[in-house]
Order: C-alpha cells, then structure tokens, then sequence
C-alpha cells in the first residue's frame, strides 16, 4: 500500500528531475543530465507499475482511491485542495503517460545528443512529465486546470525549444494564443460548475450530479452549458475545430516533443477531460452531440488535408488532429471506453510514428520533405520496420491495435445508444482516408528511387537509444489492442471491462435501463448466432476494414503502381487541389478575419492613439508641466546670497504687512 | 519716572536694522556683509534690552547675552573663513565665491 498512501512520490520525481536539470544541468556533463532525466521518469513509471499491483488488490468501495494533502485556496465556500485520486481512468492515463515519457526520454539522448540546451530540454521534458501527471490525478477541477495550464506552457516552450529560429518561436506563441482561447471556454465552465455545484471536486459534483435529470436535447441547461464550456478547452488544447490550426505548426519543436506532447499525451488531455467529466456530459444531450459532431467532423477535415500535406511532419500533425477527432466521436456518442482505448492505442502508434520520422530525419540529415526523400527501406530497416507497423496500426487493417480501437468507435457510433449514421459515415470516409495518406507517407519515403542527393546525404540507421524504443513502441501498437481482442469473437472486452465502473458510475437512470436492455440483446444476439468464426469473419471484413484496405489500394496505385496517375489526377481537379494543398486557407481566413484587423487595432487604435497619444502624452505632459515650471523657477535660485537677502526681506514685510492688515482690519 | 520711551529705542533699533539690511544686501565685500550682519544683530539686541525695561523682565537680558555668545562664536569662526576665503582667492568678493553654485 507504499504507493498508494504516496501518490505525491509520482508527482515530485519529475518535478525533482525537471528542478535539478534546471537549475544545475547546465553545467553538468551530459550522462549526469540523462541520470536526472531519466532516472526520474523511470522511477516514476516503476511507482506507477507498483501503484497497479497495489490498485487491484483494492475493492469496488474503495475506487476511486482519495488522497488529501493540503488545503490550497480557502475563501468562504469556495475551497481548493491540494488532492490526488486515482481511479481505472487514471490508472490508464498514468501508464500511458509515464511510460511513453519513458521511451521519449530514452530516444531523446540520441535525437538530442547534438544540440545545444540539452539539460534545458530534459528539463522543460520532466516538467511537462509532472504538469501531465498533476492533470491526471487531480481530484479537483482547479488543480486539474493547473496541470491543464501547466503542460500548455511545456508545450510552448517546447515548440519555441530553438528560439532562435523564428518561426519555431512564432509556432510557440500560436501554440500559446490559440489554446488560450479555449482555455476561456473552460476556465468559465469551471466558475459555472462551482456556481452550480457549490464545489470544484469531482467527487462531489458527480454526486451532486447524479440527482439531476437529463437535459432536453435542444436547449441549453446548466449541465449542457458547463459541458460545452469544458469542451471549449478541450477543442484548443485537443487541436479540434476551429482551433486546430497550432498543432501543425507546432510541429517546429524537436521532434521526440512532438511525438510526446503533440500526439500521445498532451493533446489527449481534452478527451482526458471529457471522459472525466462523464456524469454531465451524460446528461447533456446536445453537448454530446457537439462533442461528437466536432469530432467526427475534424476526423474528416483534417484527415483530408493529411493527403497532401510533402513534410513527414505535418502529415502526422493532420493525422493528429484527426485520430483526436475520432477520440472525441467516441466519446460523443457515449464510448467513453473506446475513446479512451483509442487515446491508448494511438498514443503507441502515432508516438512510433513520430518517432521513426524523427528517425528518418535524423537519417536523412534533417530534412523533412518527403518529395526529397525516397528508396530509404534498405538503408534503414529498423526504423522501416516499425513506421510500417505503426503505419497498419493507424490505418487500421485487422490484428493491428488501431484496428480495434477505431472499430470499436465507429460500431459505437453506427450501432450505440447514441448512433448516428452521418457521423458514422464520416468516421468511415476519414477512416479510409487515413489508410491512403499514411500508406502514401510509407511509399513516398521509403519505397522507389531516390530522390535525394546521394553524394552529398549519407543515410545511416539511427543509433541504439534511438531505435530501441521504436522497437518497444512498435511491439506495443501490435500488440496493445489485444486487450480489446475478445471482443470479435463476442467475448468481454477486458480493457472496456477494466474501465467500465468508471464509466457506469452516475450514469443516468434511463440510459442505465437502455444499456441494460441492449446489452441483454446483444447477449440473446450472441445467443442466436454462437459462432465465434463468423462473429470474427464479420468483424475483420466489416465497413471500416474495407475503407482502409480501399486507402491502402490506392496509395499504391498512385505511388508505386503509377506514379503518372496521381500527376493526372492532380490535374483534373486542379481547383480542389489547389484548395486542399493549401489547407483550405485557413490560416489565411484567420488570418484576415481575427489576426490583421487585431494587429491594426493594436498598432493604430491601441498603440499610436491611446498609448502614445492618451498615456504617454499625460506622462510627458506633466513632465513638461513641470520641466516649464522649473525652468522659470530655478531663476531664483541663482547662487547670489544678496538676491535671496532681498527675498528674504521683501518676504518678511510681505508678511509684517500683512499681520498688520490683519491686526487693523480686527 | 520720567525717563525715555521706548519707542525711541524701537525706532533707533528699526533704522539701525534697516540700515543693516541694505548694507547686507548692496555690500560686495565680505567683511562689510559680515559687518552689516553685525549691525542686525544689534539692533535686534537693542530691541530686546528697550523691551526688558519697559516690562521689568529680565528674559530679553538673557536673551541678548546669548545673542553675544553667539555673535562672537560666529566672529571667530566668520573671520576664519574670511581669512582662507581671502588667501586663496586674493578677492574679498562675495560674487567670486561661487565654487558650488550650479
């Protein structure tokens, strides 16, 4: 029970990392920096591996288990305690979190090892760690807020990690302003929540929540206001629309960062958020609906723009910002588990697929430019290797975990309580357009002649710190979707039966009854059709197999099979060509609509009229006032003891004279 | 008794000040300032010690003493700055004594 009454240990060793790195890294060789960075995370996953152990052996009444340490904030009613729980979501989250830390930490001694900054990255690294792990395991919303504030600033100062270079600074401070506006939403939603609930822990509003009924489906309630207000964070900090646009362009930052913090963890936070918040999501209808069609629609979107995007990295961003979306359908359709088993899943493959193009950079010396690459599958086979499989995990083909998780959220969302079949629809294409635009990454990188200079770029495998992880990545996004593997064959689920009384706790009365009642037929369905085969034999040749495996055909039609077919095809649909290849030009619809109308109202309104005009002109005035002042004045002071002889006479009959008009006048 | 009255005294005393105050004011030379302010002081005294009669009190007596003391204390120490002042400047003019004026 070590762990357990000690959760803060699992906090404070990133925390310790990240303060001795800071502060005394600098000067530190560079195997002392990795002792501090790593060791500090390792020992955190070690605590978190013990913390399972110990977790099973708690029973039902014990979960989620609360740990108290101090109070924070005290004003009257309003109370913040400094205070951990941890229940199966969390236990989840942390594994996820620590050990892909983990791996990213080991892979940056290698991608790093060249750079300058080197204990200030492992630094910024283990902070982020911390902040991650403090959002996790927070009981309340505030400190959940800090964790959420917390890794938004590692992000930033991640992304802007070579500030000299201005557009990663730029990217950081987009990064920065984007989820800001976001973070309005749910910072709001936070207030509203404690105006209504007299309390900011989540254990009491969920009880407190419990007892209010469901919202109607089109007007917006209390309940329905806060989720939407909630969302609103998760859309910035989650990349969805419309505030996806900094994920991309976050892509400046080194990439083990953006393996860590732009695909498995930190941009998972907002559907972290929502699942956590359940109980009001719930009971909040339309906010659902929301939730999922933003999600479903950004699966769509983005994933549409990841086709034609020639930098390996934005390619992956876009495939980001659509597997979010995905998470986020999931959740909208009340699949939490599958949401968060997706969250999993996709922080192993889409962390190896950042990682191995990080690999493939590193290889390539560093460019990223996939119209420059090419040819690289015998010169680099590990990285080859583990991309691929990351690459059928993503895409979703059968016995890969991606396949599991994303089947799961589109059976959800065609065949669940809330199903919706436009949404379905949507997940589908996208699905399918995922497969085309990963397989087109694979074929253009590593398959045909290359395209790069081959006198002047010396491709090499990257060293063993590097490619070990990939390797352990690559084993896990095999193999992490097993869990969900009994399933097909009409079995339990264990990783939706390990998380499920997190999800059927303060479920709402009717829905409860529903579920009830669909689970009971599909039991009696199992019951009519016990073949285990054709459970299997539907499931891996169901829609979105189909999908993906359409993608996959034709990413090797246009890029192996036929490389002319993918120039005429570009040419007959200039116009969406055109539209896509620039991202639909949102940014520069941003950038017209809010961007340049705030900066001219900044520079003209803001800066030359009220400050240089207004603030310094009353500044300056009574400067001026007083110089003016001053310059008559000082002609008194002129040095010379007989004029202030005079003035000292003329002054003392001024006076005598007047306390003689004024003894007269009495 | 039959003696004079004091407003003589104050009169002498408000010209013997007034011509002080001029001098003090017209006068370059350090030693005719320094005189001038002796010639206030005087004055000053002799208002005192007219006042001290006329109401039989022996405070403006006191008074005066201290005004003596002090008139002598600032002899010393005025003739002794006059004396450098003079030496090092070979000027007794108050206008070339402006070493710390801005």
């Amino acid at each position: 029970m070590f762990v357990l009454n000690h959760l803060w240990i699992i906090l404070a060793l990133p925390l310790l990392g990240a303060a001795t790195n800071g502060l005394l890294g600098w000067k530190w060789p560079k195997w002392a920096v990795n002792l501090a960075g790593i060791g500090s995370v390792s020992l955190s996953f070690l605590f978190v591996l013990e913390l399972v152990r110990e977790f099973m052996q708690l029973n039902a009444a014990q979960i989620p288990w609360f740990q108290r340490y101090f109070n924070w904030i005290s004003a009257g009613v309003f109370s913040v305690d400094f205070a951990l729980e941890v229940d199966q979501l969390t236990i989840v989250m942390l594994l996820v979190v620590t050990f892909v830390s983990l791996l990213v930490h080991i892979y940056s001694t290698g991608y790093m090892a060249h750079e300058g900054g080197y204990a200030r990255f492992f630094a910024y690294l283990n902070l982020f760690v911390f902040f991650m792990l403090t959002l996790v395991m927070a009981a309340n919303l505030i400190l959940m807020f800090v964790g959420w504030e917390g890794v938004g600033l590692c992000s930033y100062l991640l992304i802007g990690f070579w500030f000299l270079k201005k557009v990663a600074a730029d990217a950081g401070k987009k990064a920065f302003i984007t989820t800001r506006l976001g973070d309005f939403g749910f910072t709001v939603g936070i207030l509203l929540a404690f105006w209504t609930f007299h309390s900011i822990d989540f254990g009491t509003i969920f009880d407190r929540v419990s007892s209010m009924p469901v919202e109607s489906a089109t007007g917006i309630g209390t309940l329905t206001a806060i989720s939407l207000l909630l969302f609103a964070g998760a859309v910035g900090k989650s990349a969805q629309l419309p505030l996806y646009v900094w994920l991309p362009d976050a892509m400046e930052g080194p990439t083990p960062v953006s393996a860590l913090i732009h695909a498995a963890t930190m941009v998972t936070a907002g559907v972290y958020m929502v699942a956590r918040m359940h109980p009001l999501y719930s009971r909040a209808p339309l906010a659902m609906f929301v939730v999922a069609l933003v999600g479903a629609v950004t699966a769509f979107y983005s994933a549409t723009i990841g086709v034609l995007q020639t930098d390996i990295k934005k390619v992956l961003a876009y495939s980001t910002v659509s597997q979010l979306g995905y998470m986020f359908l999931a959740c909208g359709v009340g699949a939490y588990a599958a949401g968060i088993f997706h969250l999993m899943t996709h922080a192993f493959f889409k962390g190896l697929l950042f990682l191995a193009a990080g690999s493939v950079i590193h290889a390539v010396g560093g460019e990223q430019d996939m119209r420059e690459m090419g040819g690289l599958r015998r010169k680099i086979p590990v990285t080859y290797w583990t991309m691929l499989l990351a690459t059928l995990a993503i895409a979703g083909i059968p016995g890969f975990s991606g396949f599991f998780s994303k089947d799961q959220i589109l059976e959800a969302a065609g065949a669940g309580p809330r199903a919706n079949l436009w949404l379905w629809l949507l997940g589908l294409v996208a699905a399918g357009i995922t497969s085309f635009y990963v397989f087109r990454l694979i074929f253009l990188t590593f398959f045909g002649l290359p395209r790069y200079n081959e006198n002047k770029v010396h491709v090499h495998e990257s060293p063993r710190n590097m490619t070990v992880p990939l390797v352990i990545l690559a084993i896990c996004s095999v193999a992490g979707g097993w869990f969900a593997a009994p399933h097909l064959v009409g079995g339990s689920d264990y990783f939706e039966s390990f998380v499920h009384p997190v999800f059927a706790s303060y479920q709402p009365q009717p829905l409860v009854a529903q579920q009830e009642s669909l689970a009971g037929a599909a039991s009696e369905a199992a019951g009519v059709h016990p073949n285990p085969v054709i459970e299997l034999a539907r499931a891996v040749t169901g829609p979105p197999v189909i999908a993906a495996a359409l993608g996959l055909l034709l990413a090797w039609w246009f890029y192996i099979r036929k490389p002319d077919a993918a120039k005429r095809a570009i040419e007959s649909m200039r116009g969406l060509h055109t539209l896509v290849y620039n991202k639909y030009y949102v940014d520069e619809i941003y950038a017209a609509l809010f961007v340049r109308p705030l900066l001219w109202i900044s520079t003209n309104v803001l800066w030359h009229t009220i400050d240089e005009g207004l603030i310094d002109g009353a500044v300056n005035g009574a400067a001026h006032v007083s110089r003016g002042a001053g310059g008559r004045l000082r002609k008194i002071q002129s040095g010379n003891a007989r004029s202030y002889a005079s003035w000292v006479v003329i002054g003392a009959v001024g006076f005598t004279v007047l306390l003689l008009g004024l003894w007269m006048v009495r | 008794m039959n003696a004079v009255p004091v407003s003589y005294y104050l009169v002498l005393s408000a010209v013997l000040f007034g011509l002080g105050v001029v001098a003090f004011i017209f006068k370059r030379n350090i030693i005719a300032v320094y005189m001038a302010i002796e010639l206030m002081l005087n004055a000053v005294n002799l208002a005192f010690v007219a006042f001290a009669r006329a109401w039989n009190q022996l405070d403006g007596l006191v008074f005066v003493f201290f005004v003596i003391v002090v008139a002598a204390a600032e002899a010393a120490v005025g003739l002794a700055i006059v004396i450098t002042i003079a030496q090092n400047r070979r000027s007794l003019n108050v206008e070339d004594v402006n070493l710390l004026k801005f």
